[in-house]
């Protein structure tokens, strides 16, 4: 028997019935959300230790603030982005009233990964209780302990009728998903992306995936080895390198990969300590399939920096290879690890004629002091997103859309954007009921005058109907 | 059927090659399609004459004027759409660059179909230029003057690697969706929409869908009947009653069904035909909406008020893709508007700046400094300082 069924025709009800589109109820459920994690902080943190053995400044800042903080900025713009938005309008149209009219879309379904399984569970659904929608949750049963929290604490936050989590693995998902939702957001691998637009198209749903990808991180040689250093190996090594916009490899020079090595040490001991297994900053691998996947990979190239790995915490070093073949494993799937290739290039064009043979990534970075190389490779390439001398800082701004293109996905969300997402824009035209006169070119009996009078407004760039 | 992997492939390495990158070169593309409308209105016109027994006003009013406008404005806009858009910054990026950068996705094929065949391949394809795409176009093969105009003169007025037309019947598009595209427009029927997709989902491929369902059209009875009827009767009509967004069928009260159906047959006495339009007795404005919330959300909703709240409360409780109230249709003409569907009705949106972003990809950026790292020390480990959002 099917498991989801009474959930989804409940909810399905609530959305029908009314009682999500009022702003009052909206905000009520932002502000359940909003105690859930002022309530629940220490417990979250301790489910994501249990998890992904996450520092509690890394959960505090990616996971909880980061979240409460799209909570916060929905309360205080929810009704600026509920109203109708006034479009402009053409010369028929003067008397009449024209506008975008936001409405939610039903029932949406929002699917999670393991890696960042608060914000990535939450942020989406913040948009998605804003735009009025009713709302079921799958989050990931890798990340099993923030699973259980998701499941049996949050949904006493919110009201039930319009909010049900489900739990389960990729066969219950998949059952999941043979039933109609009027919109999917789901963030995982491009090859499960593509099941899930497959099973959307059954019903029309529209989507977004946010994927990912192989996110280049170009080194110019003009630059300083060690800021750069810094800035690389932190954004790679935060949550244990389990990032989809995380730097996935490096392309530099020869010179520059050699003045880079000693600065990433350097970087790796100041940051982590001269053994990183003792720092309590650097997390451990979700679980066992990855970690012998992310050991395979430390076999490809030469290793420069660290290497090690140890089965019984699946813990991976922060390490840097060289020497690396395109051909070889690293560099033929997202990494997801702690683990930094550097490949070297001769020149700008030369990485960014590799950068463009490759799937569109969906972050992609690039370091130099001179700001037109940043902007030659902003825009010589593509990618969902784009770093200059930093990492995925962007992440931090709710002004600016998140969002995969070509192989690391479509649709964007963050703020204003996650609203959008989870909203039908209606075109409204509320016309005037009089002033038929004015109509009157339009209808037939037809004659040579009238044409001529259109012709005329065509000249003139006005329609007139 | 070699020829039409090779002909996408063509358009690829055209896209390649870069120069459908600066301004000047899609602005140029851009009047050139104006130039091909306006010198070859009478072909045009001739082709539409043909599949679809149009007369010469009609072809002007209905298709012509859409298409000319579409161009003319994306002509105007263009430079400003192209324009990077800068965002709110956060205490902490107050010294950087953060904006929106808006770039081509690459090759985009637009599928048109038969009942406005020159205009819903022509609208779709100006915001496909306009947003630096090359664009492969598959006109339906059911208009085919029509389509066979388009292989004809587009090649003669605009770059003819970057936008082929490609003609043919079923097999030839499903030679088609085999290639990968970077984003798929397509116009047409529900049931060939989920075929689209699915081909779209193979390769990531975003898409938009522009489909069909049953507009309703609310009568109410405080509303002037002759008005009313005669602008229902137009859209209906319109084009042999073949519009999308056509009002499909009225609700109306018993009490002034005969009266609609007397004005509607006085609207119509000087068509030729024209199918009989379906009423629906309803007894309020709450069994209206509840008749249209059982069935798929359609493309277009109407309602007939001098009632405001009545207005207002059919909007609020039913869902469509676009409204028009005490008129139908011209939703359409307004570029700001976005053109789309919801639910069966379809997905996504284009018409004007909704065009351009649809052919777009709207890139996040932030560019720092890579001088200023002492700001930056406290957010790395193993101090306990925090990156704060706004």
């Amino acid at each position: 028997m099917d498991p989801f069924s009474d959930t989804l025709q409940r909810l399905r009800e609530a959305f029908r019935s009314g009682r999500t589109r009022p702003a009052e109820f909206r905000a009520a459920q932002l502000k359940g959300l909003g105690r859930f994690l002022q309530d629940h902080k220490k417990l979250l943190q301790e489910a994501l230790a249990q998890d992904l053995h996450k520092s509690v400044t890394e959960s505090e800042i990616s996971e909880i603030s980061l979240t409460q903080g799209e909570v916060n900025l929905a309360l205080r713009n929810l009704r600026t982005w509920m109203k109708d938005e006034k479009v402009t309008k053409n010369l028929a149209t003067q008397l009449d009233s024209a506008f975008i009219r936001k409405e939610p879309f039903g029932l949406a379904l929002i699917i999670s990964p393991w890696n960042y399984p608060v914000n990535l569970s939450l942020v989406p659904l913040v948009g998605a209780l804003a735009a009025g929608n009713c709302v079921v949750l799958k989050p990931s049963e890798i990340s099993k302990n923030t699973e259980q929290v998701l499941a049996e604490v949050l949904p006493q936050y919110l009201d039930q009728n319009c909010f049900a989590v489900v739990q389960g693995g990729p066969e219950e998902t998949g059952q999941l998903l043979k039933h109609k939702f009027d919109y999917i957001f789901f963030t995982g691998s491009p090859r499960v992306g593509k099941i899930v637009m497959a099973a959307a198209t059954e019903h029309l749903t529209p989507i977004t995936l946010e994927l990912g990808g192989k996110n280049p991180c170009y080194v110019d040689d003009n630059c300083d080895p060690q800021t750069v250093a810094n800035r690389v190996v932190w954004f790679r090594c935060y949550n244990t390198g389990q990032t989809c916009v995380a730097p996935d490899y490096v392309l530099c020079s020869p010179e520059m990969q050699e003045r880079l090595l000693p600065a990433m040490q350097s970087a790796i001991t100041r940051f982590y300590g001269d053994d990183p297994r003792s720092s309590p900053n650097l997390g451990r691998i979700i679980n066992e399939k990855h970690f012998q996947r992310l050991q395979g990979l430390l076999g490809c190239g030469r290793v420069a920096i660290g290497g090690q790995s140890d089965e019984r915490d699946r813990y991976i070093a922060p390490t840097v290879l060289v020497d690396v073949q395109q051909t070889e494993p690293v560099m033929q799937e997202e990494i997801f690890g702690p683990i930094l290739p550097i490949l070297t290039v001769r020149s700008l064009d030369e990485a960014i004629d590799f950068i463009n043979r490759r799937e569109k990534p969906l972050a992609l970075y690039a370091f130099s002091t001179s700001n037109q190389v940043v902007k030659q490779v902003l825009a010589r390439t593509s990618s969902g997103t784009f770093g200059g001398n930093d990492g995925f800082m962007f992440m931090t701004l709710s002004s600016l859309p998140f969002g995969g293109v070509g192989n690391s996905g479509m649709g964007k969300y963050h703020g204003k954007f996650s609203f959008d997402t989870f909203s039908h824009h209606r075109a409204c035209l509320l016309a005037h009921s009089g002033l038929e006169k004015l109509k009157e070119i339009r209808y037939p009996p037809y004659s040579v005058c009238r044409l001529r009078l259109l012709l005329m407004a065509m000249e003139t760039r006005c329609t007139i109907l | 059927m070699c020829k039409i992997s090779e002909i996408v492939q063509r358009a690829r390495a055209a896209f390649n090659s870069g120069r459908t990158r600066s301004l000047q070169f899609r602005i140029q593309q851009l009047e050139e399609l104006r130039r091909m409308i306006k010198e070859r209105q009478k072909d045009i016109a001739v082709a539409l004459a043909a599949d679809l027994h149009r007369n010469e006003w009609n072809a002007y009013q209905e298709e012509i004027v859409y298409s000319l406008e579409e161009v003319e404005h994306a002509i105007k806009k263009l430079p400003e759409w192209v324009l990077d858009e800068p965002t709110e910054k956060t205490a902490q990026t107050q010294q950087d660059e953060c904006y929106i950068h808006s770039e081509p996705l690459g090759v985009a094929l637009i599928i048109g179909t038969w009942n406005y065949p020159f205009t819903l391949t022509i609208q779709p394809m100006v915001g496909a230029i306009a947003a630096g795409n090359a664009v492969v176009i598959k006109p339906s093969e059911v208009s085919e003057n029509v389509a066979n105009l388009l292989a004809t003169i587009i090649p003669q007025y605009l770059d003819k690697d970057l936008y082929p037309v490609i003609n043919g019947g079923v097999p030839e598009t499903t030679e088609l969706l085999k290639e990968r595209f970077d984003y798929i427009l397509y116009t047409g029927s529900t049931g060939v929409g989920k075929i689209i997709m699915t081909a779209a989902a193979k390769h990531l491929t975003p898409v938009t869908l522009e489909l069909g369902g049953k507009s309703p059209c609310y009568v109410d009875k405080d509303c002037d009947l002759d008005v009313a009827c005669r602008r229902i009767a137009w859209g209906k009509f319109m084009n042999s009653g073949q519009t999308c967004v056509a009002p499909d069928y009225i609700l109306c009260d018993p009490s002034i069904q005969n009266q609609i159906v007397e004005k509607l047959k006085k609207s119509v006495k000087e068509e030729i035909f024209g199918p009989i339009m379906p009423i629906v007795c309803v007894r309020s404005l709450e069994e209206a909406i509840q008749f249209i919330n059982q069935r798929e959300k359609p493309l277009a909703l109407y309602v007939f008020s001098q009632n405001d709240k009545v207005i207002k409360k059919m909007i609020a409780e039913t869902s469509s893709g676009g409204v028009t109230a005490n008129d139908v249709i011209i939703h359409l003409s307004v570029h700001s508007l976005p053109f789309g569907g919801v639910g069966n009705s379809g997905m996504g949106s284009y018409h004007g700046k909704h065009s351009f972003q649809t052919f777009s990809h709207r890139r996040a950026c932030l560019v720092r400094s890579l001088l200023k790292e002492d700001p930056l020390k406290g957010r790395y480990p193993p101090s306990m300082a925090k990156m704060m959002r706004h």
